[in-house]
């Protein structure tokens, strides 16, 4: 077979190389007449026919940031409409106000401004900011709680650690000490427990999934925000996919020269779910930050209550796979899984606290959602082994562990809600 | 989870800093907390109220058109095109105007551009004022791109009423108004096609004066007319002024000597809002309800109108200085209806 197929690869080699400077014609051709029909296009403009000749621009204007500080409000403007904007006037709470816009009040196809306002705001009101183009088109953005929005100090570092702190690494932690506990489980309960984390990480994947959509409707259309968050999933699941069977792999030939009895594969997928909940968490984290900053949070103790609870189950969720092989576990590697699912929470707090952008939400929130699906494919897997992933799925005790699962989180997450 | 992150749900729950700030010995979490001394704090400025640069007064002047009608603002020889007075025997006057309509973008605020329905290119339209007993007559030409009409506060007959669908002039169309100025006080004139919403608050009024046969006391005469743009068409205003300018008078005070009286034609065509009003600073005012008697009906400082309703104002400044003006409903006056006038001591005669 090999024999017989070379000669025609070859054949067709030759022929590619003896065409020579006509195939690169045939790839360039076609780029060369698009770049002429956009040329055509941009300057002798049937655009102007199509559109028709009195219509009115299409604006569009959407406020990116917005931050309160002592000397008043600052807002970054973007424009994500196909026309140029040009803002004439600034009202805040129905009042024209003096303002001045660092690059211009003039803003392009995807242009930026930051528009400082000296509006004597007040501390736990709401205020409206309105931006009035020289069309008299209005765009506005509502503060609903003003508050001032933290600077990189060390005070608020501290804060966001600590929020970090509390919402994810401890509450993760915590739930990893269950581990001796659940190694001494019989196998239908261990059943159970793997079902419960499937629960768990279901509920995750649909939360996740429903504020990363949400947050990509808000981004300025050119964002295509929905298109984003599918890929930036889909991407993670797949590189977590190949890093997993990698690492498996691995591990499979070490403890093979180790001439260990188990293949380390629980390792992997508790390494992985880590993974995933790191991601998840670093999103939430984001979120928890900059609702801070950006005054809509009064942040309540509540709150942090709710998430600490909730965010213990996702420890128990990182040590069901490794509790399944029944393994003497290093209290070392326990905290690395551990730091690995809660630690991103402060790095999401601090970044979300400091320079959030929606875009980021989006972007992390898609990840996690997507490694979260790695993992729950990944635990699934795990489970049936051998059988059927639906025999498996229709046990008595998978299913109530689900279903536990999924009650667990809605119950503590009503707490947030 | 859902971070819905509403407003009610963070409210609701206690402060963050109750368990943080416990834990960071004592320094708090809130704003207030943080160095202020590198900043002035916005609430210490001063004069941040009101829009950002200036209207160019090419297109239209707000001071001019304060002491112009029956087109005094225009050139000499222009002037004739748009009106002409001939005496008539009995010692009235015949007064003929030349009105059109026409769309045009006028700036209502810095940078803010209007798509206004104007009468002669200007909103308010140009300011007709006759003496009771005249005889109006004005020649209207649409050059607009939607049917308008002329509609006079005032006796006429119906035919002159401009309010009917039949009194509909079209694009491109004319129609001659005619009528005797009666009874003598502070009118109106405005579109009345329909929808008349539209026609009024796109720019389509003007002032119609009305004086009496013995005139009134000399005064320094000045025509006010509050008004109000809806620039995204939300049927609400964006934007309030007296003579279409947004603040225009705090930029560019109007100027009026101590002790010399001031007699103001205040006319409200703002829409939209029920009542407009106007507050003047530091003294009282006479006022003359639609200017229709010359003894005044009440004395005060702030006077309240209806939409289409008007009123004479006199009063003579005692002090020289400035002396704000506004709407009394603040919300209109933080939009742009604020100015100043501006007192002077008389020059002494050479």
């Amino acid at each position: 077979m090999p024999r017989e197929s070379t000669p025609q690869a070859i054949g067709r080699s030759t022929l590619l190389e003896q065409a020579g400077g006509l195939s690169w014609l045939l790839v360039l051709l076609p780029l060369v007449l698009l770049a002429g029909l956009l040329t055509i296009i941009v300057w002798w403009g049937p655009t102007g026919a199509v559109r028709g000749d009195n219509y009115p621009p299409v604006e569009r204007l959407t406020f990116q940031r917005v931050t309160l500080e002592p000397d008043g409000i600052v807002a970054t403007v973007f424009n994500d409409g196909p026309d140029q904007v040009t803002i004439a006037q600034v009202q805040v709470d129905d009042a024209y106000w003096t303002f001045t816009a660092d690059d211009g009040q003039v803003l392009r196809h995807l242009g930026r401004t930051r528009l400082r306002i000296p509006y004597p705001w007040v501390k736990g009101e709401a205020h409206t900011v309105k931006l009035l183009t020289s069309t008299g088109v209005a765009f506005q953005h509502v503060i609903p709680v003003a508050v001032e929005t933290p600077r990189p100090s060390a005070r608020f570092l501290g804060v966001f650690t600590l929020i970090g702190l509390y919402v994810g690494v401890i509450p993760v932690l915590i739930g990893l000490l269950w581990y001796p506990f659940l190694t001494r489980l019989s196998s239908r309960a261990m059943d159970f427990l793997l079902a419960l984390t499937v629960g768990l990480l279901a509920f995750l994947f649909v939360d996740g999934s429903h504020d990363g959509i949400v947050s990509a409707g808000k981004l300025p259309e050119s964002f295509q925000g929905a298109v984003l968050f599918v890929f930036a999933a889909v991407g993670a699941y797949l590189l977590l996919e190949t890093v997993g069977s990698w690492l498996k792999a691995r591990r499979r030939s070490q403890s093979l020269a180790a001439d260990r009895s188990t293949d380390g594969v629980g390792w992997v997928l508790a390494l992985l779910v880590a993974v995933g909940i790191g991601l998840h968490n670093f999103g939430e984290g984001l979120a928890i930050g900059s609702a801070f900053a950006l005054g809509e949070a009064a942040l309540g103790t509540l709150l942090i209550v709710g998430f600490t609870l909730h965010n213990t189950t996702e420890g128990l969720a990182i040590i069901a796979p490794l509790a399944k092989e029944r393994r003497r576990v290093p209290i070392t590697d326990l905290i690395r899984l551990g730091l690995i699912g809660g630690a991103p929470t402060i790095a999401g707090a601090w970044l979300g606290g400091f320079i959030y952008s929606p875009v980021w939400s989006v972007l992390f929130l898609a990840l996690g959602v997507g490694a979260i699906a790695q993992v729950i494919v990944q635990i699934v897997r795990q489970m049936a082994g051998s059988e059927s992933v639906a025999v498996t799925m229709s046990r008595g005790s998978v299913l109530a562990g689900l279903v536990a699962g999924f009650v667990v989180m809605y119950v503590t997450g009503m707490l947030v809600g | 989870m859902a971070w819905g992150l509403s407003r009610r749900s963070w409210l609701q729950l206690t402060g963050l800093g109750s368990l943080a700030g416990s834990v960071l010995a004592g320094s708090r979490l809130t704003g207030q907390s943080t160095d202020h001394r590198a900043h002035v704090p916005a609430n210490r400025h001063s004069h941040l109220l009101g829009t950002v640069g200036r209207v160019s007064p090419d297109a239209f002047n707000p001071t001019s058109f304060l002491r112009s009608w029956n087109f005094a603002d225009r050139p000499d020889e222009q002037r004739p095109a748009f009106y002409r007075e001939t005496p008539r025997p009995d010692g009235t006057m015949l007064r003929e105007y030349q009105l059109h309509s026409v769309d045009r973008d006028i700036e209502i605020a810095p940078g803010l551009f209007f798509p206004a329905w104007t009468f002669n290119g200007q909103v308010p339209g140009p300011t007709i004022r006759a003496t009771e007993g005249d005889r109006v007559k004005i020649t209207f030409r649409n050059l607009g791109t939607h049917p308008h009409t002329l509609h006079f506060h005032g006796w006429h007959e119906p035919g002159m009423d401009g309010s009917l669908p039949e009194h509909q002039v079209q694009p491109g169309e004319s129609f001659v108004y005619e009528f005797d100025a009666d009874p003598f006080g502070l009118h109106l004139y405005h579109c009345h096609a329909v929808p008349l919403k539209r026609h009024i608050h796109k720019g389509l009024y003007g002032t119609f004066i009305v004086d009496p046969r013995g005139g009134r006391p000399a005064a320094d005469e000045l025509v006010m007319v509050m008004n109000a743009f809806d620039t995204n068409f939300d049927a609400d205003n964006e934007v309030y002024a007296v003579n279409t300018v947004a603040n225009a008078y705090m930029h560019d005070p109007i100027r009026v000597t101590v002790g010399r009286l001031v007699r103001i034609y205040l006319v409200n065509i703002t829409e939209f809002d029920l009542v407009n009003s106007l507050h003047l600073h530091g003294m009282f005012f006479d006022v003359f309800r639609t200017g229709t008697s010359l003894t005044p009906s009440e004395k005060t400082d702030t006077v309240m109108l209806c939409q289409g309703e008007r009123t004479i104002i006199e009063t003579t400044f005692r002090y020289p200085g400035d002396f704000m003006f506004h709407a009394h409903q603040s919300e209109f006056a933080e939009l742009g209806w604020m100015g100043l006038f501006r007192a002077v001591e008389e020059r002494r005669a050479t």
